[in-house]
């Protein structure tokens, strides 16, 4: 496998907050890549920062961010623009503030193809309805003429990704994309992505704060914390051997069903994601971590834990075991 | 054990058009829903949205008054009761402490306000209890001179179990609590409400979509389906055999963190429920993988099972 996404230590700073503070992170060809941590992590402003739609004021700096061979650093905006929803598509959380309210659904999922490929009107509509079909909206023909508020929320996520597909890209970015949906119905997007990422060949990077889908769809997992890759592992070994205090704290919070003690409380972590002033060193996680100690206040190495897993903590293995009470 | 709180029968409708000149329609958001709740116990109420579980928690909080039935907390009945009286026995925690607490006021004010609102405690009683609420849900003195706006996601979610508290009710209705926090401070705030419901003796009614969540905290769980609960049982039980194809199809699409299993099928279709167009027979059956012909003309009865439990179905 090669990166299709390549990115190494991606800094974005807004003033003088620093989102996304030294970041890296590759999307192999053909997998499913989860980006997972929690709010103020700087999940989102990684992956618009590789779409290049930074808000005003956001600046974005790496040593490397390539996609497909094509360095995005030094690319013009005209340039990244013809990538941005053709090669690389975007799907949000919530599809009712990213669908234009005023547009109907096929004159906007047209409006992809025409502008992109110089497609004309009925061969992008027709384009629009056969992607329709294929993302499971029963009668495409009658859905071109609607408008978003017509649609319930799966329908319109539905119509999100069969957009995002129009010029059959080779990367979707998925920011969050079933949080605002039903437990059904998110189990039934999920199923599709996965579908479709069999047979289009497509590489997926997933933005997600919730552990059940990393578990369910991932290939490969980056835990993000603070602006920082803190731990990147294959999914399964990632959930059988967590190494950093933060991935296990994280795993500990969420009610495993069948296995429920109700007399016993929930792990959890205390405190919440800080604010890291400019000129911070050290682990971002010490003010919440049980285990810290002063070494974790100096400059943090990478360290490997088995082929493609790696953390960023100084402690050993034994010096993580839980303290008896 | 006594029922802190028995609703019997209720409903409500709502009217509603969808253009100027399209006809009336009926949407009967709550069907006939009964249940009780002893002292000290939990009930999980889950369901799609537009199920009518937050419908419902506004009947029962009074924001909205039934079309008929009944409720009863300790023997009361709770729609012929005054707003200060029903203040003093239930109290609500809503989703999204963003938009619940005023963010021009103090914490500290917040929390007060209940206090204020019943009229009969003097100034330097509400003081008393505000400091003694917030120390209680683990907010410092100097948070509460703060304003919402400085408060992480986690402190004014605590801010609003403060003011749900404040006044000692018996019962609390927490609407989704959790959905808008992010894992590891929900894990602190479901902490938090276990706690609280162990050393005040409280009764919760707990509304959610997320079922590993209810399935932590509650001991007995309604299913939720265009209104109507279709099926209730003790919550072990429920987990463990549930009876409902609906409860199955939930239970299914829960995306436990075990990795390879790869996301189930769960099999209802693409059909969305209508609370505005609810189909005859069992209103479930357009989107049930074992429905018979008996389910689409004939709608089920609940059915008892076990000492509590209830389901509605014909096959079950």
């Amino acid at each position: 496998m090669s990166a299709l996404l390549d990115i190494e230590d991606l800094e974005v700073t807004f003033g003088r907050t620093a989102a996304v503070r030294g970041a890296s992170l590759r999307v192999e060809t053909g997998e499913t890549h989860c980006l997972v941590g929690e709010s103020g992590c700087g999940k989102s402003v990684t992956a618009l920062a590789v779409m290049n739609l930074l808000a005003r004021g956001g600046h974005r700096s790496a040593k490397r961010m390539s996609f497909a061979g094509t360095d995005l650093l030094s690319l013009p905006d005209r340039d990244m623009a013809r990538i941005r929803g053709n090669r690389m598509s975007m799907i949000f959380q919530e599809p009712m503030t990213s669908l234009n309210p005023a547009f109907t659904v096929g004159s906007q999922m047209a409006e992809v193809l025409t502008r992109h490929k110089g497609a004309s009107r009925a061969e992008a509509l027709e384009r629009a309805v056969e992607l329709m079909g294929r993302v499971g909206i029963t009668a495409p023909d009658m859905r071109l003429g609607q408008f978003p508020h017509q649609l319930s929320g799966g329908l319109r996520q539905r119509v999100m990704i069969a957009m995002a597909l129009m010029c059959d890209p080779q990367l979707l970015v998925a920011d969050e994309p079933t949080t605002a949906l039903d437990v059904t119905v998110q189990a039934q997007i999920l199923r599709l992505l996965a579908s479709l990422k069999r047979e289009f060949g497509l590489s997926i990077l997933l933005i997600t704060h919730d552990l059940g889908i990393v578990a369910r769809v991932a290939d490969r997992v980056s835990v993000m914390y603070a602006g920082e890759v803190v731990e990147r592992a294959p999914t399964a070994q990632l959930f059988s051997a967590p190494q950093h205090p933060y991935t296990r704290g994280l795993l500990s919070c969420v009610p495993a069903p069948g296995k429920v003690r109700r007399d016993r409380p929930l792990g959890s972590i205390p405190g919440t994601v800080p604010m890291i002033p400019p000129g911070f060193a050290g682990c971002a996680f010490r003010s919440r971590c049980a285990h810290a100690i002063e070494i974790c206040e100096h400059e943090i190495p990478r360290k490997s834990a088995g082929a493609a897993h790696d953390y960023l903590c100084r402690l050993m293995p034994r010096e993580l075991e839980p303290q008896p009470a | 054990m006594s029922a802190a709180i028995e609703v019997v029968n209720l409903r409500r409708e709502f009217r509603v058009r969808s253009g100027l000149l399209a006809p009336q329609r009926h949407v009967i958001a709550v069907d006939d829903v009964t249940f009780s709740v002893p002292t000290g116990g939990v009930l999980g109420i889950v369901g799609e949205s537009g199920c009518g579980k937050s419908t419902l928690a506004r009947l029962i909080l009074g924001l909205l008054a039934p079309t008929s039935g009944t409720a009863l907390v300790e023997g009361k009945r709770l729609f012929a009761l005054d707003r200060k009286e029903r203040a003093r026995l239930i109290q609500p925690v809503f989703q999204d402490p963003f938009a619940s607490l005023n963010p021009r006021r103090k914490v500290r004010d917040i929390v007060a306000l209940p206090l204020d609102a019943q009229g009969t405690f003097s100034a330097a009683e509400i003081e008393r209890r505000v400091a003694q609420i917030l120390e209680r849900v683990g907010l410092s003195a100097e948070m509460g001179e703060r304003m919402p706006a400085q408060l992480s996601g986690g402190q004014r979610q605590r801010a609003a179990i403060a003011r749900a508290l404040v006044l000692e009710p018996h019962i609390v209705i927490c609407d989704e609590p959790t959905s808008a926090l992010d894992v590891s401070v929900q894990a602190q705030i479901l902490n938090l409400l276990a706690d609280l419901r162990r050393d005040l003796g409280l009764t919760y009614i707990f509304i959610s979509h997320n079922l590993a969540v209810v399935e932590h905290v509650a001991s007995e769980v309604a299913v939720m389906y265009l209104g109507r609960i279709v099926e209730r049982n003790e919550t072990d039980a429920l987990f463990r055999e549930p009876r409902h194809p609906y409860t199955q199809a939930l239970l299914a699409s829960v995306l436990t963190p075990e990795p390879g299993r790869g996301v189930p099928d769960v099999g209802l279709g693409d059909v969305m429920p209508d609370p505005a167009n609810i189909p005859p027979g069992c209103r479930f059956h357009p989107r049930c993988r074992i429905a018979i012909e008996r389910c689409r003309v004939e709608p089920p009865l609940p059915m008892a099972r076990g000492a509590e439990g209830m389901v509605e179905c014909h096959l079950a």
